[in-house]
């Protein structure tokens, strides 16, 4: 008798801690191979036929198609450069510079992947739409009010995920570091 | 007390192979993948140019919205695929994906050095069973293997800004997807 109700209470906390950790690393977007730069973060494994098994998972979930290694690598950041969780309520301003590339854009979508809805209907920017001091630099205020120069609304949503592309990069992206792959800083200014 | 610890012990072990074995189960399970979301929308072995993701709706998460983007659903089982694009002024790019959302090849505007984007898809069999004369014309032809026999082609072209998506969507309208039936 206490054999079986052994086995059983092992094989329900077996069940129990197997898919929840399952569920757990497919959520929450745990991949290896990670290549971090500042608060951004890319999986360059996850577009080439070297993807792991957690990729794999992910994408599969979520019904993503990753960005080809051919084609370009995505940086995600979901926190400014302290580390804070992007808030939708502050303003956040990016500034710096970006690795070379063709092009890149920026892109910024909801926990989800989903675009957030705003009054002036843009999602993210461009490299060549962006406006740009005599010296090439740029910033970018993420934000729920409008500002001037670049504002790219953030809705007012309460988390959001920021996604910069680079398209055509010489750089081979596995090894990039930070010297070689400038990522633009993410500062957070006031909150409402 | 030794009892309790070695059943929970035991429940970790068989955790562990209850996690791995469902982290790989997962893209076999799967029902809301890229590929049966655009199977709804695209036929086999034709280019559909698709909807530009908006805050309301979108065909899949994380679509970059500043590309146009169409997708060829192939099925390689009745034979080869033919696939050229024109490439648009920005920047053009080809991906392909197996049947399970892996991107196997990619090529760009750049890299393929011409004014069309121009490529067969067979599978590994398929390629091997090329005439030979063929495969020695066919320097200038862009030869990809396959590793599944279905999956996806994905062209997306650039519009640098919100005004050239337009012209964008045009040079996507050009684009072919065509099967070549397998010859007798």
């Amino acid at each position: 008798m206490r054999l079986f109700f052994g086995s059983c209470f092992t094989l329900f906390l077996a069940a129990v801690i197997g898919l929840s950790a399952t569920w757990l690393t497919v959520t929450r977007g745990v991949a290896f191979g990670s290549l971090k730069i500042g608060a951004w973060t890319a999986w360059p494994r996850s577009g080439s036929t070297d993807i792991d098994p957690y990729a794999r998972a992910i994408i599969a979930r979520s019904g993503e198609l990753p960005i080809g290694t051919g084609d370009g690598v995505a940086f995600y950041a979901r926190t400014d450069d302290a580390g804070k969780a992007f808030d939708g309520r502050c303003t956040f301003v990016l500034s710096g510079m970006t690795p070379s590339a063709r092009y890149w854009s920026l892109t910024l979508y909801d926990p989800e992947g989903k675009l957030v809805a705003n009054t002036i209907d843009r999602h993210g920017f461009t490299s060549a739409e962006l406006l740009r001091d005599v010296g090439g630099r740029f910033a970018i205020n993420v934000g729920p009010r409008a500002r001037p120069g670049n504002w790219l609304p953030s809705g007012g949503i309460e988390k959001f995920v920021l996604v910069l592309r680079l398209y055509d990069t010489p750089i081979g992206v596995a090894s990039m570091t930070s010297k070689e792959g400038p990522m633009p800083a993410i500062v957070r200014k006031a909150c409402s | 007390m030794i009892r309790l610890s070695f059943w929970i012990l035991g429940a970790l072990l068989l955790g562990g192979i209850v996690h791995l074995s469902t982290v790989l189960a997962m893209p076999q399970a799967a029902t809301q993948d890229a590929y049966s979301r655009l199977a709804r929308l695209a036929p086999v072995n034709s280019l559909v140019p698709l909807a530009p993701p908006t805050a309301q709706d979108a065909i899949m998460p994380f679509m970059d919205p500043a590309f146009a983007v169409a997708v060829c659903r192939y099925d390689l089982s009745a034979g080869t695929l033919k696939f050229n694009a024109p490439v648009s002024q920005a920047y053009t790019s080809v991906t392909f994906y197996t049947r399970k959302s892996v991107a196997y090849y990619a090529i760009n505007d750049r890299a393929a050095g011409r004014r069309a984007i121009e490529l067969d898809l067979m599978t590994p069999e398929q390629h091997a069973e090329l005439p030979e004369e063929q495969d020695v014309t066919a320097a200038d032809r862009l030869i990809i293997d396959s590793p599944t026999t279905t999956g996806l082609i994905v062209l997306r072209a650039l519009a640098p800004e919100p005004g050239l998506m337009a012209m964008a969507r045009r040079a996507l309208a050009d684009a072919r997807c065509r099967a070549v039936p397998l010859q007798q």
